[in-house]
């Protein structure tokens, strides 16, 4: 083990003096790997940021909330078995917060109906089209994640104030702002949003409109109890005879999830193969010039030998030799991709992008097992050099 | 027969046992029979020279005696060991610490000062840095470098860089110092001081195997051992006169 210590120091020293003497060559090969990492590390830092933005946009769904509609959220292939479907009616909530009451032990907390249509909202002489108005009950601030910044959420009793804004013509008082949100998943802007009280929704906005019955559960770690739960209900309220097959959807976060984790990961298994084949190549480099450096070196092999060094001792040294030019490179690159990110980051504010300790730690990994593979054959090969023929090589 | 002459007869213990050995090397569709059956003892504190012409398996012989190379067939022990059945470590464990060996071209790493270069065999044997540095500092202390420690090897002269190289030999307290052609790549002069450099050597104890072409070279061993296609073709003890004309020059 000593021993072992001992020779791994002086590999270090032979592989530091060998890098000195060769500084063009090394930092020529380096810098393939110096670009495969910087490629491979920002591939990183954005599918990192693409999660991050993933998980933010799905929080807005609540993970204790279950969605009752008359579509699931995922594409269905019989888009005909869901178009029929009975409409989900805003009433319903009703009814299953009286058999929420009466059911002992329920897992669900509270449901809260909503209905919601498409429309424009004008104030003075600016007008937004396509809003997404809701209509809703007061309770329905318990299930939704958003903030105000300024003023609040509707009650029982509204009294409205200060300014107001003409949804499909109609004057609406504001009675509360809603913080940004920014974006789902940067396709829709989740801001561009009026929530009214029900009665007045259904007074104005019926038409084409579609109700949703949203449903808080208790406790969100029996999330597929709860669930079972409320489809017995939902049944119920529809009046389905047993032998009739759900003619409503309950979704959820998760749900949603499943759909696009996919998507989410073919994007990163596709763009960390792209980067990766730039460090392919730059692996391909260091193999190259290990080889070189194999061939330069075949004396001092065989009087390496002559002086008692193992085949283990010669494995080792060029190894050693072809990881710390890819460490090098790693180290280099890592750096640069930093401050690369740093600066889109400044450029671009809202553009994904996440630099974390773990993408520090995988890529240094990544570049000392590209050291180790492409060092491996000729390391192999000097280690089984014989040493006769080794120390007569000119 | 050499009973006849005066000569100075080994008396250590045998180092060296080499029984019958022959090497064949598959040269294309030829095989080279480089050593026929060669027979060669050698006791502790001898200074043998093995001469011979290019081709006359001298090299062969020295890569076998050096455990660089196994024998075809044939009995090779080294201090009862039978090398011959060794695997590569093994013989890299002898050659690290039985074996000290001397090259034509001295064979320096060029990047390493004097110090570095002579601790190699100590960092194979997996000796500390503290007494590694100490016997490398003494050992080139004895071969009279004890102030160009920290030289590289091209800021050093051809015979400062065989004095270096012999350290390194001497630096692991070998079984047999081995050198293959120590003065091939020095001016006579030069030549010289390594030779006496050896002489000293011997005289301190040390087994010196000398493998050159040169008879002035060979002339400083006590037993020359000459070769010829493959076959020992005379092993000569120094005469008790040789040895004495020696003592006055």
């Amino acid at each position: 083990m000593k021993r072992f210590l001992y020779e791994l120091s002086e590999s270090w020293k032979i592989a530091v003096a060998q890098m000195r003497s060769n500084m063009t060559r090394s930092t020529l090969t380096a810098l393939g790997v110096i670009i495969g990492i910087v490629a491979v590390t920002l591939m990183g830092t954005a599918i990192s940021g693409i999660q991050v933005g993933f998980d933010k946009s799905m929080a807005i769904f609540g993970d204790d909330v279950l969605y009752v509609g008359q579509w699931p959220w995922k594409n269905v292939d019989d888009w005909w078995n869901y178009r029929d479907r009975k409409k989900i009616k805003t009433e319903y909530a009703e009814g299953l917060n009286r058999m929420i009451a009466m059911t002992p032990n329920s897992n669900l907390a509270i449901a809260i109906p909503t209905s919601s249509v498409y429309r424009s909202v004008k104030y003075m002489d600016s007008e937004v089209n396509n809003v997404l108005i809701r209509g809703t009950v007061s309770d329905y601030i318990i299930t939704s994640t958003f903030d105000f910044k300024e003023g609040r959420f509707f009650n029982e009793l509204e009294t409205p104030i200060d300014k107001s804004v003409l949804i499909n013509g109609q004057p609406f008082k504001v009675v509360g702002v809603i913080s940004r949100q920014g974006s789902f998943l940067g396709l829709f802007s989740l801001d561009s949003i009026v929530v009214i009280p029900l009665p007045a929704f259904q007074k104005y906005f019926t038409a084409k409109s579609e109700a949703e019955i949203l449903v808080k559960v208790k406790d969100k770690t029996k999330l597929a109890d709860a669930k079972d739960e409320l489809a017995g209900l939902m049944r119920h309220a529809r009046g389905l005879p047993p032998e009739k097959k759900d003619d409503f959807s309950i979704n959820e976060q998760q749900a949603l999830k499943s759909t696009l984790d996919p998507i989410k990961n073919s994007i990163a298994v596709a763009g960390l193969f792209i980067t990766g084949l730039s460090l392919f190549v730059g692996a391909i480099g260091i193999m190259n010039i290990t080889f070189v450096s194999v061939k330069e070196r075949t004396k001092e092999i065989g009087t390496r030998k002559a002086l008692g060094a193992r085949r283990r001792t010669i494995l080792l040294q060029f190894l050693i030799e072809s990881t710390a030019l890819c460490l090098l490179g790693g180290i280099i690159g890592l750096t640069f991709a930093f401050l690369m990110c740093f600066l889109i980051g400044v450029a671009f504010p809202s553009f994904p992008i996440h630099f974390s300790s773990e993408l520090v730690l995988v890529s240094m990994l990544v570049s000392v097992l590209t050291g180790l593979i492409s060092g491996f054959a000729p390391a192999w090969s000097a280690s089984r050099l014989d040493p006769v023929t080794a120390l007569r090589y000119e | 027969m050499m009973d006849t002459r005066d000569s100075i007869r080994p008396v250590g213990p045998v180092v060296i046992d080499i029984e019958n050995i022959t090497k064949d090397y598959v040269m294309g569709e030829e095989i080279v029979r480089a050593l026929r059956g060669v027979s060669l003892r050698i006791h502790r504190n001898e200074y043998i020279a093995i001469m011979g012409p290019s081709g006359s398996g001298k090299s062969t012989l020295m890569n076998m005696v050096g455990c660089l190379d196994t024998p075809t067939s044939g009995r090779y022990g080294f201090n009862g060991r039978n090398v011959a059945e060794m695997d590569d470590d093994e013989l890299a464990a002898i050659r690290n610490r039985e074996i000290g060996f001397v090259f034509q071209t001295f064979n320096l790493l060029p990047r390493a000062n004097t110090l570095r270069n002579v601790e190699l065999p100590l960092i194979y044997a997996g000796v500390d840095p503290e007494t590694r540095e100490e016997r490398a500092t003494q050992t080139l202390i004895d071969v009279g470098l004890g102030d160009r420690l920290h030289h590289k090897p091209n800021e050093l002269s051809g015979g400062q860089r065989q004095r270096v190289a012999i350290a390194r030999a001497l630096v692991n307290r070998p079984s047999i110092i081995l050198a293959d052609e120590p003065t091939g790549n020095l001016d006579s002069k030069t030549g010289e001081e390594i030779m006496s450099l050896f002489e000293d050597l011997y005289r301190r104890g040390n087994t010196i195997i000398l493998v050159t072409h040169e008879a002035d070279i060979a002339r400083h061993a006590r037993r020359t051992v000459r070769l010829r296609d493959g076959l020992i073709e005379s092993d000569d003890l120094m005469t008790v006169p040789e040895l004495e004309s020696m003592a006055l020059t």
